[in-house]
């Protein structure tokens, strides 16, 4: 039995990543999750926060949303905003931070409140 | 019959404008490409998140509680139609299918004596249907200044139906669009997005998997439903996009062969009302010479 899984990053205009990892950890809405092969089937949708494929080597995407299905050794994350953190520059960013800062205290319900102060968070922490 | 000099006018501007088809193919065909691979790319996202609710669905037991999203509001009385057209011309009878069908549609809602919304993504689509069902349009979208489609755009159509549908102003929702078959065949569709048509999509993974949820289905369903609308009218976008490129490269290449012909028909009877002439003028002088 191979413990390799296969995951799928899929947004609206593109395939994002399909390829085999051993592990990942996904932030899901209620906390962060890590996922290994044969989990039971799940769903699930994202808070803002950090991917993280470990294969050979590690990936890390940063996402806003996204809807989340295991099965059969499937993990397929649905998002909007997948961003391959390698390949984000500082600027771009330190944009995001500010444009996030701004947006935490105009937020009316709780859950608003609770996914734009993750947003902050997380993106304080890819700043660094 | 004109004169030589009129003929010669018009197999220029025939000409000119098999030259301006004639570029206008090639444009589509460059765009289609485009556009076709930006629809393939689409397709699996609107699948898998189809799939996803399909199993959520599933795993509900009990309708009453389901979001109205999905169950619908259980009455039969409103309708939203939204219909998606290109905002260029000159493609065929791309427009004229959807409209054609959304017509039809619009009469048999009508005649059922119920009451009928509409919102036209597109400016050709509003000029065709503004004519006879005017009245009933309450807001019409136009990206003609955008260059791609983007979510950014199918985002803002479906926002604006999920408002109206929790301001209690319809209770089914219905897009038009031209499903991209291939370069020759778009096949104009109606496809009804709210509630959710669970029924026609596949059945056949039979694999009742018993998922984990978290948070509860509700919540889950509560989120994915208004992505999912954004979702349907992306994918409707952009078989749109794709069907108006293979329409327009299709009409244009047609508009190229007919001004062909024309110019040899025209040709012809330009060399034959020169030759009657330089006859005539023969004739002429042979009479002139002889009565001399």
């Amino acid at each position: 039995m191979s413990d390799k899984f296969t995951v799928e990053i899929i947004s609206p205009d593109q395939t994002i990543l399909k390829q085999q990892t051993n592990e990942v950890i996904i932030p899901s809405f209620e906390g962060q999750m890590g996922i290994l092969s044969n989990h039971i089937p799940l769903i699930t949708f994202l808070r803002p926060g950090i991917i993280t494929i470990k294969a050979e080597g590690e990936k890390k995407y940063y996402v806003e949303e996204g809807t989340v299905e295991f099965s059969n050794n499937n993990l397929l994350i649905l998002t909007l905003t997948a961003r391959d953190i390698a390949h984000l520059d500082k600027s771009k960013i330190n944009k995001l931070l500010q444009k996030a800062e701004a947006n935490l205290n105009t937020q009316s319900t709780d859950k608003d409140r609770y996914l734009a102060s993750y947003k902050l968070e997380t993106l304080k922490e890819i700043s660094q | 019959m004109p004169s030589l000099d009129d003929l010669k006018k018009r197999i220029k501007s025939v000409k000119s404008t098999q030259k301006i088809t004639k570029a206008m193919k090639m444009v589509a065909a460059a765009k289609l490409r485009k556009a076709q691979e930006s629809a393939e790319k689409g397709r699996p996202y609107s699948q898998k998140m189809q799939n996803i609710i399909l199993n959520l669905t599933k795993s509900i037991n009990d309708p009453q509680s389901a979001p109205k999203l999905l169950v619908g509001t259980g009455e039969d009385k409103k309708y939203l139609c939204v219909v998606l057209t290109a905002d260029r011309g000159l493609c065929g009878g791309f427009n004229s299918n959807i409209c054609k069908l959304a017509k039809t549609n619009f009469k048999k809602i009508l005649g059922e004596g119920k009451e009928l919304n509409i919102i036209t993504v597109g400016s050709k689509g509003y000029d065709q249907i503004k004519r006879e069902y005017g009245k009933y349009i309450i807001k019409r979208f136009s990206f003609k200044d955008k260059k791609n489609i983007s979510f950014n755009e199918a985002d803002e159509v479906g926002k604006e139906i999920i408002s109206l549908f929790n301001q209690n102003k319809f209770d089914k929702c219905i897009i038009f669009y031209n499903n991209f078959k291939n370069v020759i065949t778009q096949i104009p569709q109606a496809q009804q997005i709210i509630p959710a048509e669970t029924k026609n999509l596949k059945e056949s993974n039979d694999e009742n998997f018993l998922y984990e949820f978290e948070p509860e289905e509700d919540e889950i369903l509560e989120d994915l439903l208004p992505k999912n609308i954004s979702t349907q009218v992306f994918k409707a976008l952009l078989e749109n996009a794709a069907s108006e490129q293979g329409s327009r490269m299709t009409a244009m290449d047609n508009a190229t062969r007919n001004a062909g012909d024309l110019v040899d028909k025209l040709t012809i009877d330009y060399n034959r009302s020169r030759q009657a002439s330089i006859t005539k003028e023969l004739i002429e002088i042979i009479s002139g010479a002889e009565s001399l």
